[in-house]
């Protein structure tokens, strides 16, 4: 079992979404986030420009079993990039996942994912 | 001396020569404080709809396109307040040119004509072109609902300014000035107290023109997109009905009787409106919703708008009624039919504009219909007039819905009014504005 847990823009939610329904993950937790990247976001605030220093990203956190691994990145990838690739477009992370227990049956493993 | 009384005679006899009959002094009109002070509330009133229109439609949309929505009402206040008094005033109420096509008059051009002027209603013309500039703010600014979330600022900006001198002032000419075709046409006029067709029906058609041609936002209807803040929406339409006391009442431009019956039947017809769409939620989902109540008000609001200076309170109750059920089965048939009408502009400002203008007919005061008769010597049915009321309509239909969408390919083709994708996905406010409007952490 692995947790991937990606950040992306905001504007790619919605994209990101669909394909990963298209894919069949559809268990999947959804966070705002604010972060650092190398992306600069220059916002106007009454004709002065200011650079904040964090900048607003989306959060998905996606609980799989290994043989989905693969797919769910790659749906990501594809769907969460602008165009070819921009700065800014996010990561993902892999991480193992060492239990998962489902609350209302007390499954736990694989079949509760 | 005697060359003081030689003038004096001088202009005697020239003043009897440019009026003959009539001492000069006689002609001139005094200014009712009472009236005056009436109509300069009812001016800020109808201006306070313009932040409640943008607290309504705001609260509407997602979060990332608060301010972007918002801007389209306040864009509306900014831009057609400079081209209302610069040329707008003199295209809607100037006497008529073209074969009564459109106002015109040089005086009226920035407004320099009318600095001394008072009107036979005992205001000052200021007054009278300063609350009708209101409504000419707020017609383009409810197109806006229609295209919600995914037209380019600019694009929006040259849209409202060519649409409110050749969709709005003609149509406001032809239903309000004194030589107006639709002002003269039957026995005493198209009835349109306070902007059914100029305001509601204009802005409701070019609505619906808009959503067609401009196509629907991206994900709808599969994706479902929550309203940010109901919160502001319930106080958008708190404001709107407030605002429409100026908006009604003031348009009988006077301070008396019917004044009084002009405030009573809109209080009536909101009222009605809201309750019956309540009633109907209730009875659909066993649940009623703040934004349905907020419908309902506003839809009967809408229909009583050109009937509030003709009907009795049991006609505000109907038509009231009558809007919040016409309304209501628009936005169904519109959820069937797959237009994005985003903020329902059509369903509710054209569906309820039309039914306003077409029932009122119904429910005509008996000394409204005698007075008609008389005029023409003879009978005016109900359905004489309506027949009168439907040629409005339709004239207004018909030019407001083929102008529009000369406009709109224009803009479309040159400026660009719909927005790029990736600009769509990551909101009007950063987009369009730079700007967000809640701060960093609510974003969507």
């Amino acid at each position: 079992m692995k947790l991937i847990t990606a950040i992306i823009q905001p504007d790619r939610l919605d994209h990101v979404r669909e394909a990963l329904i298209q894919a069949d993950i559809t268990r999947i937790t959804v966070s705002r986030v604010t972060g650092h990247g190398r992306q600069e976001d220059i916002e106007i605030y009454r004709g002065q420009k200011i650079a904040p220093n964090l900048i607003p990203k989306i959060r998905i956190d996606i609980a799989v079993n290994n043989e989905f691994v693969d797919i769910t990145v790659d749906t990501i990838i594809q769907s969460a990039s602008h165009g070819a690739g921009e700065i800014g477009d996010g990561k993902i992370f892999i991480t193992p996942l060492e239990e998962c227990v489902r609350i209302r049956t007390r499954e736990r493993g694989g079949k509760a994912i | 001396m005697s060359k003081r009384i030689l003038t004096t005679i001088f202009l005697l006899l020239v003043s009897s020569l440019f009026h003959p009959g009539i001492a000069h002094a006689a002609s001139e009109v005094a200014t009712d404080t009472g009236i005056t002070s009436w109509m300069l509330t009812s001016t800020a009133l109808v201006l306070l709809m313009v932040p409640g229109l943008a607290m309504f439609y705001g609260g509407l949309v997602r979060t990332k396109n608060v301010i972007g929505t918002m801007m389209h009402s306040f864009a509306a206040m900014v831009i057609i307040g400079v081209i209302w008094p610069l040329v707008g005033y003199a295209l809607s109420f100037g006497p008529g040119v073209f074969g009564g096509f459109i106002g015109w008059d040089n005086k009226y051009f920035m407004l320099q004509g009318i600095d001394e002027s008072i009107m036979p209603t005992h205001i000052p013309e200021y007054v009278f072109a300063m609350f009708q500039g209101k409504f000419a703010i707020i017609t383009p600014a409810l197109i806006a609902g229609a295209f919600a979330e995914r037209v380019n600022f600019k694009g929006y900006a040259v849209f409202i300014a060519l649409w409110s001198i050749f969709v709005y002032s003609p149509i406001c000419h032809w239903v309000w000035a004194t030589d107006g075709f639709l002002f003269n046409l039957g026995a005493a006029g198209a009835i349109d107290f306070a902007g059914g067709t100029v305001v509601h029906i204009s802005s409701g058609i070019t609505a619906l023109v808009a959503a067609l041609y401009l196509g629907k936002r991206r994900g709808y209807p599969n994706n479902v997109m929550q309203p940010n803040n109901l919160v502001m929406t319930l106080i958008g339409a708190g404001l709107l009905w407030v605002g429409w006391f100026g908006f009604n009442a003031g348009s009988a431009i006077a301070s008396n009787l019917a004044t009084a019956r002009a405030l009573t039947v809109t209080q009536v017809a909101a009222a009605a409106g809201a309750f019956t769409w309540m009633i109907i939620e209730i009875f659909q989902h066993g649940k009623a919703t703040s934004l349905g109540v907020a419908s309902g008000i506003l839809a009967g609001l809408v229909a009583i708008t050109p009937a509030a200076g003709v009907v009795q309170p049991s006609g505000a109750f109907a038509l009231g009624a009558l809007a919040a059920v016409f309304c209501y089965s628009a936005i169904l048939i519109k959820n069937k039919l797959g237009y994005d009408d985003s903020l329902d502009a059509f369903g509710v400002h054209g569906v309820g504009g039309i039914v306003g203008a077409l029932a009122l007919v119904f429910f005509i005061r008996p000394s409204w219909m005698a007075e008609a008769a008389a005029k023409v010597g003879g009978m005016w049915t109900v359905w004489q007039q309506l027949g009168v009321q439907a040629t409005a309509v339709g004239v207004t239909v018909f030019y407001a819905g083929f102008v529009s969408f000369i406009l709109l390919f224009l803009v479309e083709k040159t400026i660009g009014l719909r927005i790029n994708e990736n600009d769509e996905m990551s909101g009007l406010d950063h987009s369009m504005h730079g700007e967000h409007g809640y701060g960093l952490i609510n974003l969507n």
